[in-house]
């Protein structure tokens, strides 16, 4: 396959980038604390989308085999990650709720601010 | 029944952890008899595991009976009894140190146990996605621990250690879509076989990058620099019982992991086709010794500077392992073990010291043997243990490095290893003469009079009641084991060379 057509064809992993790039964006440049976690969240999302987009197979079933079926998409990164779902959802909900308790200490949920108080 | 000792090293403190909770609706004091119970029996199930895998045959248990490479492998090597061991006795040892440091809650011990059982399972999984899972069990668990403080910067630490670790394992994860796109499996064995057979060979592009993201991941666990950011954070703003713990061993196994990935999944052969991954793997850690060593010497916070030191002992255990000659990777691992006891050790006498004189930084360790005899005594121990000078185990872990890198010419980590111990007499030794040799100021005298009621109203327990025997007990404990494992060591080194078949 040339180069062209993987850039033609492989559109679902432009995708996969785009949430890549901005999760990392988020994560690295907004002084929001929910922001960051936002940011996070669509990271792992670009994460999970390049798994399950991995797993198609072009006119493939879904993996419920019975008799005759045949091509099916390939179920273990659907298993996979519907572990790392469950793992971000875990993560998500400690995050949220360290954000609630800096909020009740600190009034704020500017990491600029924060950073100001702690030198002061 | 040995087959099944694997699994119930996890399943047991996952069981014990959710007891604290339930009991916990009849009596708020039950956490740590529960977590006792719990740890004594992950302590003798590794003792038996132990035991057994110095044999010489590694243990292999099929999660669900699935055979791999479908379904989830577990296997004991003994590297992983090694980590395994280390783990139990650690967890088990600062039980006795949190008994009075607290955190008092049963939530606390839960966390507690959910930690171990993390740490068990990245220590003995054979499976590389089932690796992640445990990464973020640990991950989780250890967020957790960082904010069971009443310090107000509790939890913008665990906040940011929460946000950079989950970025970092999510790199893993990332890497290991990569090699499961290129090999269509998880297995660590049998991903070890058909990387080769990969289009391209261990060159190809996609073998390449879920290296680097596999890497790059578990190198933010670890805390190597520049991705250390979470870590001096996290230890310094945690409460004593809890940097003891996890500057022990969250790190120690995912240095581990990282020593797993690169050995029994890309295999040396790897390394041989690919120098520069090599060779970037070796930059960084290099740097990461160089640079650590210098922010721990800028520093005047004593935890931070114990943290600052962690990122370049971990430093020198990856590049030991970069230099992937069997005698450097055997020192790389008994300073990985060696590093846990000491920085322990270290984190639970300041702590020790903090609840006793109220002293936090350089200075205020000034005349500190009048104040605190045993406490120093031990500091004191564990520091020049660290430094490296024997017998203790610091000296035993880099001799082996050092010897390693000379077999195959590596000088570059002969001169970084020189200069980190020049570095780490440096800071250390600032702290033993200002605690032995210069006597406490008059107006530091006052304070010191002072600030233990400063200290005691912040501690509920108050003043030096704080500070049970047990602490000292963890204390000393470490102070002796770091001493006697540099002595021990000689008669094992044949045993763990042995259970290492993947080195050259």
């Amino acid at each position: 396959m040339s180069v062209i057509d993987a850039l033609l064809t492989h559109y679902n992993y432009y995708a996969v980038v785009l949430l890549l790039g901005i999760g990392v964006y988020m994560l690295v440049e907004s002084t929001n604390l929910i922001k960051k976690v936002i940011g996070m969240n669509i990271f792992q999302t670009g994460i999970f989308l390049f798994f399950i987009t991995a797993a198609y197979v072009e006119g493939g079933a879904a993996p419920v085999v019975h008799e005759g079926g045949g091509p099916y998409v390939s179920p273990l990164p659907h298993v996979l990650i519907l572990t790392a779902i469950v793992v971000g959802v875990a993560l998500t909900a400690v995050a949220l709720a360290l954000v609630v308790r800096i909020y009740d200490e600190y009034g704020t949920l500017d990491e600029e601010v924060l950073r100001q108080l702690y030198h002061d | 029944m040995i087959e099944h000792v694997p699994v119930l090293l996890v399943v047991a403190p996952i069981v014990g952890g959710a007891l604290p909770l339930l009991v916990g609706l009849l009596t708020d004091r039950a956490g740590w008899s529960v977590a006792t119970l719990t740890l004594g029996v992950h302590a003798a199930l590794a003792a038996w595991l132990v035991a057994t895998v110095a044999g010489g045959q590694p243990v292999v248990y099929e999660v669900g009976g699935f055979a791999a490479p479908y379904g989830i492998e577990l296997v004991v090597d003994g590297l992983s009894a090694a980590v395994v061991g280390l783990v139990s006795v650690v967890s088990l040892g600062v039980l006795a140190y949190a008994r009075r440091a607290g955190p008092h809650t049963n939530s606390f011990y839960t966390l507690y146990l959910l930690l171990v059982a993390g740490l068990s399972g990245m220590s003995i999984t054979g499976d590389v996605f089932n690796l992640y899972v445990f990464l973020e069990i640990t991950g989780l668990a250890a967020y957790a621990l960082v904010a069971s403080g009443d310090q107000d910067a509790a939890a913008v630490a665990a906040l940011r250690y929460l946000i950079i670790g989950t970025f970092g394992a999510s790199l893993y994860l990332l890497g290991v879509g990569y090699l499961l796109v290129a090999t269509g499996t998880l297995n660590m064995a049998d991903l070890a076989t058909k990387i080769p057979q990969v289009a391209g060979g261990y060159t190809s592009t996609l073998i390449l990058a879920a290296f680097g993201l596999m890497t790059a991941g578990l190198a933010v666990k670890v805390a190597l620099y520049p991705v250390h950011t979470w870590q001096p954070d996290a230890y310094a703003n945690s409460p004593d019982s809890v940097s003891t713990l996890i500057s022990a061993l969250v790190s120690t196994v995912a240095a581990y992991s990282l020593a797993r990935i690169v050995f029994s999944v890309f295999t040396v052969d790897f390394f041989a086709a690919v120098p520069l991954a090599q060779d970037a793997l070796f930059a960084v850690a290099a740097i990461s010794v160089v640079v650590g060593s210098a922010l721990a010497v800028s520093q005047r916070d004593v935890r931070r500077m114990l943290a600052y030191s962690s990122v370049s002992q971990f430093g020198l255990v990856i590049a030991g392992f970069a230099v992937a000659s069997s005698t450097a990777v055997v020192g790389a691992i008994i300073h990985l073990v060696g590093h846990a006891v000491m920085k322990g050790g270290l984190f639970a006498t300041a702590g020790i010291i903090e609840r006793k004189t109220g002293a936090r930084t350089i200075e205020e360790y000034a005349g500190l043997t009048d104040r605190a005899p045993v406490a120093a005594g031990a500091f004191a121990v564990l520091a020049f243990s660290m430094v490296g000078v024997p017998p203790a185990v610091g000296f035993v872990g880099k001799w082996y490095i050092v010897l390693g890198a000379v077999e195959v010419g590596a000088w570059a980590l002969v001169a970084v290893l020189l200069l980190s111990t020049v570095l780490t007499l440096a800071y250390f030794a600032r702290l033993v003469e200002s605690m032995y040799f210069t006597d406490a100021p008059t107006a530091a005298e006052a304070e010191a009079v002072a600030e233990p009621e400063a200290a005691g109203a912040a501690i509920p327990d108050g003043g030096d009641a704080a500070v049970s025997p047990g602490m000292v007990a963890v204390a000393v404990a470490a102070a002796v084991l770091a001493v006697a494992l540099g002595l021990a060591f000689p008669g094992v080194e044949q045993a763990l060379e042995n259970s290492l078949p993947f080195l050259p």
